[in-house]
């Protein structure tokens, strides 16, 4: 046994677990898929006195389209929203992130809202919520808030979550749009761990093949995920080229200041950046300009 | 210190399991441990190297990265659970003797759930998908190459119609 004593409670709703929460300050965790969380607690990183089991909570398991949104349950799964029909069709900038994501074994227990809420900056959940500006709504025992994506993440493993708050879904917003396509490229040192730096892009083109409305995010380069409208705004009205691409790219390595650790110099995290960029932003070009061809 | 026990029924390879367990033993060490299971390997016990990989309701999860008070009334397969009914060794467990999958046989536990759990879902798949499925597993010995194909023939047999 590696992990500090603790006491266990698995509940049933997740009132209860809010009570919980309330009751036992920041002395107490939520454990959802255990992916991150156990970890830690193996290492002593995290010592929780109460664990309180959010994984039999139906009522935060739904995935469902809902006005212009795709509403994820924050204990779905990984696996799960990997496979959603919904998801996949609504969502696929998620879809492709999630190939990133750990393992096979990680995703089949690790959830969505367990990912958001542990706010690794080079994770690839919270980088897709950033970038499709996605709402989260919190719980507690006096109800709901919302938060936008964009204004939870502070820095590495610090939001704007209370202790006694508990994730309840993720709003992701679904681009309408006949021509939408998105990509997702990361440089990690083995596929399945957490990237150097990764970055993804959704673009919608009309008709004729201008762009519409672009979104891109760079994560592993800052200490949140950071989504960039200013390039967004950059593309928008204009067709893809791959002259305005590189423009685009880097005005991506510009915008960002990467710290250098024991894995790659903030150097080369720039230059990555830079490459990644171009990368996604051509293959969502790309992906868009297959669909409903003119 | 006594520590709080917690009580919890598993059934692990189709047997009814129950104990009383401290809420801070993993499942790697229950099996291990408590059922005397020692198959599933424990190697890093945070999460990175696959050997604990264990079958938990139809998918393959790590062992070390969930508490067993978690498990109440779940059903698990490890290794041992693989096997032919009369104890022999498996078609996939054969494959891994035949194509040299294993050197010190350390991961094996953990790679040989993996891929079962592949074959199960995805009875021919490609190269790719097998080097995917085991992506989580770590080997210090075969260099994967021998172990993906140790799968590829597994499937060859299977698709034969070995039992
Ligand atoms: C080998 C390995 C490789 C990995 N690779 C990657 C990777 O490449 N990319 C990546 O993004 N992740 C990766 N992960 C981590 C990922 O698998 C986890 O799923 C994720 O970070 C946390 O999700 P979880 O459901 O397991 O949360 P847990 O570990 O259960 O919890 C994480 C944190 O979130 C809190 N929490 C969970 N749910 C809620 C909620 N609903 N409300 C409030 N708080 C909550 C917990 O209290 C805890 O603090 C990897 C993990 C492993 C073991
Ligand atoms: S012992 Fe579980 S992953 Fe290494
Ligand atoms: S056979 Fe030795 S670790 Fe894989």
């Amino acid at each position: 046994m590696k992990a500090a004593p603790f006491e266990y409670t698995r509940v049933s709703t997740l009132a209860e677990a809010c009570e919980l929460l309330s009751e036992h300050g920041g002395d107490a965790k939520l454990i959802a898929g255990g992916q991150s969380l156990v970890p830690m607690m193996a290492m002593r990183l995290a010592r929780p006195a109460w664990l309180v089991d959010i994984n039999r909570l139906e009522e935060l398991k739904h995935v469902e389209l809902r006005g212009d949104a795709l509403v994820v349950g924050a204990a779905v799964r990984q696996c799960v929203i990997e496979r959603n029909a919904d998801a996949v069709r609504s969502l696929p900038l998620m879809n492709r992130a999630l190939k990133w994501v750990g393992h096979v074994q990680t995703r089949n227990r690790g959830t969505v809202g367990g990912s958001v809420v542990h706010a690794d900056p080079s994770a690839e959940i919270p980088l897709v919520a950033c970038v499709l500006d996605a709402t989260l709504v919190l719980q507690d025992t006096s109800g709901r808030s919302e938060v936008a994506a964009r204004e939870f993440f502070f820095a590495p493993m610090v939001t704007a979550i209370a202790p006694e708050q508990c994730l309840a879904e993720i709003r992701f917003p679904v681009w309408d749009a006949p021509r939408v396509g998105c990509s997702f490229e990361e440089v990690s040192i083995r596929h399945g761990d957490f990237a150097l730096v990764s970055a993804c892009a959704q673009v919608a083109l009309d008709a004729d093949g201008k762009c519409v409305r672009a979104a891109l995010g760079i994560g592993g380069a800052s200490p949140f995920p950071h989504a960039l409208p200013e390039i967004g705004a950059m593309l928008e009205g204009k067709v893809l080229d791959d002259m305005l691409i590189e423009d685009a790219a880097v005005a991506v390595a510009g915008l960002i200041d990467p710290d250098g650790d024991l894995h790659a110099t903030a150097e080369y995290r720039r230059f990555l950046a830079r490459m990644l960029a171009m990368r996604v932003l051509k293959a969502a070009a790309e992906d868009a300009a297959g669909k409903g061809a003119k | 210190m006594s520590e709080k026990l917690y009580p919890v029924s598993i059934t692990v390879n189709g047997k009814a399991h129950a104990a009383e367990v401290p809420s801070r033993l993993t499942l790697v060490d229950f099996l291990r441990d408590t059922l005397r299971l020692t198959g599933t390997h424990v190697g890093c016990e945070h999460g990175i190297c696959g050997a604990c990989s264990v079958i938990l309701d139809g998918a393959p999860v790590r062992s070390c990265l969930m508490f067993a008070v978690q498990l109440d009334g779940c059903s698990v397969t490890t290794i041992e659970g693989l096997a032919r009914p009369d104890g022999t060794p498996s078609v996939l467990q054969d494959a891994f003797c035949e194509a040299h999958g294993l050197q010190c046989g350390y991961c094996t536990p953990g790679m040989i759930v993996a891929s079962h759990a592949l074959l199960e879902s995805n009875p021919q798949p490609s190269e790719a998908e097998i080097r995917d499925a085991i992506g989580g597993n770590l080997c210090r010995c075969t260099g994967y190459q021998q172990i993906v194909d140790a799968v590829q023939l597994a499937a060859g047999n299977l698709a034969k119609g070995a039992k």
